[in-house]
């Protein structure tokens, strides 16, 4: 029973793990942007949140649902003001630029909020828990899949059902082809990014309510987004959960053996995919 | 007649070569032009000074009544140019019903239930309406052309612009969509045509322009062009 317990525990913490990535997921997808700076925006938006909460004293929900047009906000000029300038041929600026972006970022939440380790607090939630009969899950990392998954859903829905959607696929095929036809991408790239902003911010609302996090720990958190974006495949989104499943679950049993494995199971189970299918499980994008 | 679209001493030069050398012309409303000349002559450029992917270094642009020179592509789409490339780009990865909706949607500022109608009547002017769900990207030669085609139409062009789209397609395929674009020109769409394929474009327009070294050599009636010795010898490569 204790290995069901231990699958199951991984797969739910697969849940945050997509929720970091879905955001870098659909940047990537829509305008081939890699943003190094993901982790450290996740952390800002926990920061985001946690202000919010400290100040109104707001449950963090309703914190994360005031900090998401914020985000979203942030998402939009960040694009607009910033990345679209140095979008082209050429991936290095666009590098370069998220980087000295995700430098900047944990040392001016350093500066801000110093590197004590914080904590949103979620009261009886952060206990709270469900008896399945042979496995008992915490309602916080339920809630959290829960969550990854409407997101997910809600984003192929958007991707597929709308017209903003078919602007997005169809500036992702081909920028210059979509301007031809009245689509401004600028704009279109300036939505997505807004729209990642908005996802990072729920990633940031259970990251913060299930763990202690200080300025530095972005990086980290790019990590196993860049690690579940790429075990699903590039583009696409139901893999991406997938990918964060996998990871969750090589990082619990690793755990399980020993403590201290907990982290490098994760990475090499990433590694395992890579061997076996390097372009990820389910492979969309062409490039 | 009103004029649609007027070229006015358009220049445009790539380093210290010249593609546009000083083009005048104007497309009344309702016309239909063909634009022939070599390769390299700068026939494909001319199309992106107009549709605004380039601008001139000089002249102007004005596009049904208003100067449009320095105005951004997107701009001019929802205004009412409307293009077909030679190489055809579809979306790929969306329908070919999606590609329409969409550029209907965005090239007109519609809403996507707005356009649904025109889309599905474009669809089967243009013969594509058993291909509407396939993906853009698995089509034939043929249907890409076709898609193009439709495309273009459905940003609700006042000014289509069709570029080489004959090219590469078998002569009973040819025939096809030279019926197709027959329609459209008979329901009173302004056409510019880019062509190699002088039968298909000379059964369709009342006008030729030949273009060599950016520059324009001739222009008139497809007969009168034909005939014009210049046009034979830089053209046709014929010793007259």
């Amino acid at each position: 029973m204790i290995w069901l317990d231990t699958i199951v525990q991984g797969i739910l913490l697969g849940g945050l793990y997509a929720l970091f990535a879905a955001g870098l997921s659909l940047v990537f997808g829509i305008m081939r942007l890699v943003n190094l700076a993901h982790g450290d925006l996740i952390i800002f938006a926990a920061f985001a949140i946690l202000l919010i909460v400290g100040s109104t004293g707001l449950n963090p929900f309703l914190a994360a649902l005031l900090a998401a047009p914020v985000m979203f906000a942030v998402g939009w000029a960040l694009q607009a003001f910033v990345l679209n300038r140095v979008l082209g041929r050429d991936i290095l600026p666009p590098l370069l630029v998220t980087f000295g972006l995700s430098v900047a970022l944990q040392n001016g939440l350093l500066e801000a909020f110093s590197a004590d380790s914080q904590r949103i607090r979620a009261g009886a939630l952060e206990s709270a828990s469900i008896d399945l009969g042979p496995v008992t899950v915490g309602v916080m990392p339920l809630l959290t899949f829960a969550s990854a998954v409407g997101a997910i859903f809600l984003l192929n829905r958007l991707f597929y059902t709308t017209a903003l959607g078919r602007a997005f696929r169809a500036t992702s095929d081909d920028a210059v082809t979509a301007s031809l036809m009245g689509i401004n991408p600028r704009s279109v790239f300036a939505i997505a990014t807004g729209l990642a902003m908005v996802i990072v911010t729920l990633a940031a609302l259970y990251l913060g309510m299930r763990s202690n996090f200080d300025p530095s720990i972005g990086p980290a958190r790019l990590i196993y987004a860049f690690e579940a974006v790429i075990i699903g495949g590039l583009g696409s989104l139901w893999g991406t959960l997938l990918g964060g499943a996998i990871i969750g679950v090589a990082q619990t049993i690793g755990a399980q053996i020993n403590p201290e494995w907990q982290i490098l199971a994760g990475h090499i189970a990433f590694l395992v995919v890579l061997l076996i299918r390097p372009r990820g499980l389910f492979p969309r994008a062409v490039d | 007649m009103t004029d649609v679209l007027t070229l006015s001493h358009v220049t445009k030069s790539f380093g210290a070569l010249k593609v546009t050398d000083d083009v005048s012309f104007a497309v009344a409303k309702g016309q239909a032009l063909g634009i022939i000349g070599p390769n390299g002559a700068g026939k494909s450029t001319l199309f992106n000074l107009i549709t605004g992917n380039f601008l001139p270094d000089g002249g102007t642009v004005t596009f049904l009544g208003r100067d449009v020179t320095r105005t951004p592509a997107m701009a001019r789409v929802r205004m009412g140019v409307g293009r077909s490339f030679q190489i055809p780009q579809p979306f790929e990865g969306l329908t070919v019903f999606e590609n329409l909706l969409t550029a209907g949607a965005y090239g007109r500022g519609l809403r996507e239930a707005e356009v649904e109608a025109d889309c599905i009547a474009i669809l089967r002017d243009t013969g594509l309406l058993d291909r509407a769900n396939q993906l853009a990207g698995s089509l034939s030669l043929l249907d890409r052309k076709r898609l193009e085609l439709a495309r273009a139409m459905a940003t609700g062009p006042e000014l289509l612009l069709l570029d080489e789209i004959a090219g590469g397609l078998t002569e009973g395929e040819c025939q096809v969509l030279v019926a197709t674009i027959r329609g459209l020109h008979a329901k009173g769409v302004t056409i510019i045509w880019i062509e190699h394929v002088l039968h298909a474009l000379t059964s369709v327009v009342e006008r030729l322009l030949v273009l060599d070294f950016g520059r324009v050599i001739g222009i008139g009636a497809p007969a009168e062009i034909m005939a014009s010795k210049e046009v034979r010898e830089i053209y046709l490569g014929m010793d007259v």
